[in-house]
């Protein structure tokens, strides 16, 4: 028998639930994030004029580079002030 | 090492009975029993010299271990479980004044050395160091039963980066963190994309993993620190969906004391040394950091540099200071600079016998870089010695080098307008009439590497500059 060290973190990601997918989006807040890639706001402009037509209120976010992880104060913010969020990942 | 293993007080001999010497002051051992007070510890044959109680059977070697005994027979004085003087082998001299006894061993030699310690025996001290230096270390223990191919259940766990990797027994880890001063649990880094802390037991395990040698952890240590660092920002080098990764550039004496290459084929394989420390970096992103392709790596076509590129200046060839010194360390000390790029592309010129005439075709090379119409980049260039002599023989320095390229690297933007020549890739319109630079002013980085024929140089292409990608970034190394 041969015994190794574990070369990984030995940490495990914690398990979320999702939230219960509304029915409907009429009334809700729908946060949509633009990660600074270009064109992402034609696509995400668009799905603002869809949502909105919906009855949802949008608002709009923005990352300051997409070459990096959203700001933990910008995570904060979408996750207390929007029901969900969409996010615009390519160009 | 601890004195965990207290010793009796007062004169104390440690011997074995597999030493000549050893055997040949037996009876004097008898002797001090007899006319004073002396506990002998046997390493191998509990009744040896004799069958006593005032002798001892250092049975687990730990009473040897622990008070760094190297030979026998060792005479010892203790005070409270720990040594206070010795002598070795054996030397009437010098055991009548160390025990103030009279008349030792008459009729044996005046003098001869001893032997090896059983505890710093070759084919023990692995099992040593791990009995009594293992629990410094606090990985999870992974068992890999008989049957099992412990090369196939590295791979069957998830450990490589697709090549063979070595099992990091705990011999294997305790031999690497010889390789530096730092304490196993020191937390080095924060490693993305997990976010986790990083020790430097870990990664002395992942260095293991890659097939590093102990003299390079250090080197690997302060490669994990510049790319874990928030400048450098692994975690967008990960994600992105280009081909880049972490290039590795080590500088200073550190070069030539662990044999890196900064010759021929440096950018290739062959050097032990240049092929597992940018290995070990990737593994410990790999396994600690949780870094993966196809989790967060998200690289559409990768680059066979990802398997982890490090390499060392030729700075001893060079005509300026080293690429270090460019960056404000100093020729005696050891540095490792991080620098996010995709794969490295060649730059072929065999006719050039002027610097202007090389440079302006490095120029011409160079705007293409990444693509033809991608600007405000970055890249490394890595100067082939032949190359270099143009520049060496014009008495260019770094700073003129760069100068006279980057004059010859201003893009009109009318050129590479979206829609020009019929491709749509390209400037926004808004753009048109102005003069824009191909890389960002600082973003041209020089080093001199490679083999000394061929009129070549290379180029890495690179990524987003800073500081929304990535920022160059050097590390000291300390051992």
């Amino acid at each position: 028998m041969t015994t190794v060290l574990d070369p990984t973190s030995e940490s495990r990601a914690e398990q979320r639930e999702l939230v219960i997918r509304p029915e409907s989006l009429d009334g809700l807040t729908i946060g949509l994030l633009d990660i600074s890639k270009p064109r992402g706001d034609v696509f995400l402009d668009r799905i603002e004029e869809r949502l909105t037509s919906m009855g949802a209120s949008v608002n709009r976010y923005m990352k300051p580079t997409f070459a990096k992880p959203a700001p933990i104060d910008l995570r904060h913010e979408i996750a207390t002030s929007c029901d969900a969020v969409i996010e615009a990942l390519a160009d | 090492m601890s004195s965990s293993a207290p010793l009796p007080d007062g004169l104390v001999a440690i011997v074995k009975q597999d030493c000549p010497t050893c055997v040949l002051v037996a009876p004097v051992l008898v002797d001090l029993a007899g006319r004073s007070s002396i506990i002998t510890i046997t390493q191998d044959d509990p009744t040896f010299p004799a069958l006593a109680d005032w002798v001892v059977h250092d049975s687990d070697l730990s009473m040897s271990w622990h008070n760094d005994i190297v030979t026998v027979p060792t005479l010892l004085k203790v005070e409270n479980g720990t040594p206070t003087s010795r002598i070795e082998g054996w030397d009437r001299e010098a055991w009548e004044a160390f025990t103030g006894m009279t008349e030792l061993g008459p009729e044996l030699p005046d003098w001869q050395p001893g032997c090896g310690s059983l505890s710093v025996d070759p084919n023990l001290t692995d099992e040593l160091s791990v009995r009594f230096s293992g629990s410094a270390m606090t990985s999870r223990r992974v068992e890999i039963a008989a049957l099992e191919d412990e090369w196939e259940a590295m791979y069957d766990r998830d450990w490589s980066d697709g090549l063979p990797v070595v099992p990091p027994t705990e011999a294997r880890v305790l031999r690497m963190l010889e390789g530096t001063t730092r304490n196993p649990g020191e937390v080095i880094a924060i490693a993305p994309p997990d976010l986790v802390e990083c020790t430097v037991e870990k990664i002395a395990i992942n260095a293991v993993l890659a097939g590093c040698r102990p003299e390079y952890l250090p080197v690997v240590i302060a490669a994990v620190e510049a790319v874990c660092s928030d400048e450098f920002n692994m975690h967008g080098v990960l994600a992105t969906t280009m081909d880049v990764g972490p290039i590795l550039i080590v500088n200073g004496p550190i070069r030539d004391e662990i044999g890196m290459n900064s010759g021929g084929n440096v950018l290739g394989q062959g050097n032990r040394a240049n092929s597992t420390i940018g290995r070990a970096v990737q593994l410990v992103i790999r396994n600690v950091g949780g870094g993966q392709p196809g989790g967060i790596d998200r690289s559409a076509h990768g680059s066979p540099h990802k398997f982890g590129l490090a390499f060392a200046e030729d700075e001893e060839g060079s005509p300026w200071e080293s690429f270090a010194q460019s960056r404000g360390f100093t020729a005696e000390q050891s540095t490792v600079t991080a620098w996010c790029g995709g794969g490295p592309t060649i730059m072929v010129d065999q006719l050039s016998r002027t610097p202007d005439s090389l440079i302006r075709h490095f120029a011409k090379s160079l705007l293409t870089s990444v693509a033809p119409r991608m600007a405000l980049m970055e890249t490394v260039l890595v100067i082939g010695p032949e190359h270099m002599s143009r520049f060496r023989d014009a008495g260019w320095d770094r700073a003129r080098f760069v100068q006279e390229l980057e004059s010859h690297l201003a893009i009109q933007t009318d050129d590479v307008l979206r829609g020009v020549d019929g491709i749509d890739e390209g400037a926004a319109p808004e753009m048109a009439g102005k003069v824009i630079s191909k890389f960002w002013p600082g973003g041209i980085h020089v080093i001199h590497a490679g083999g000394q024929t061929g009129l070549f140089s290379m180029a890495f292409g690179g990524w987003i500059p800073p500081p929304k990608g990535s920022v160059c970034t050097t590390k000291e190394i300390n051992r």
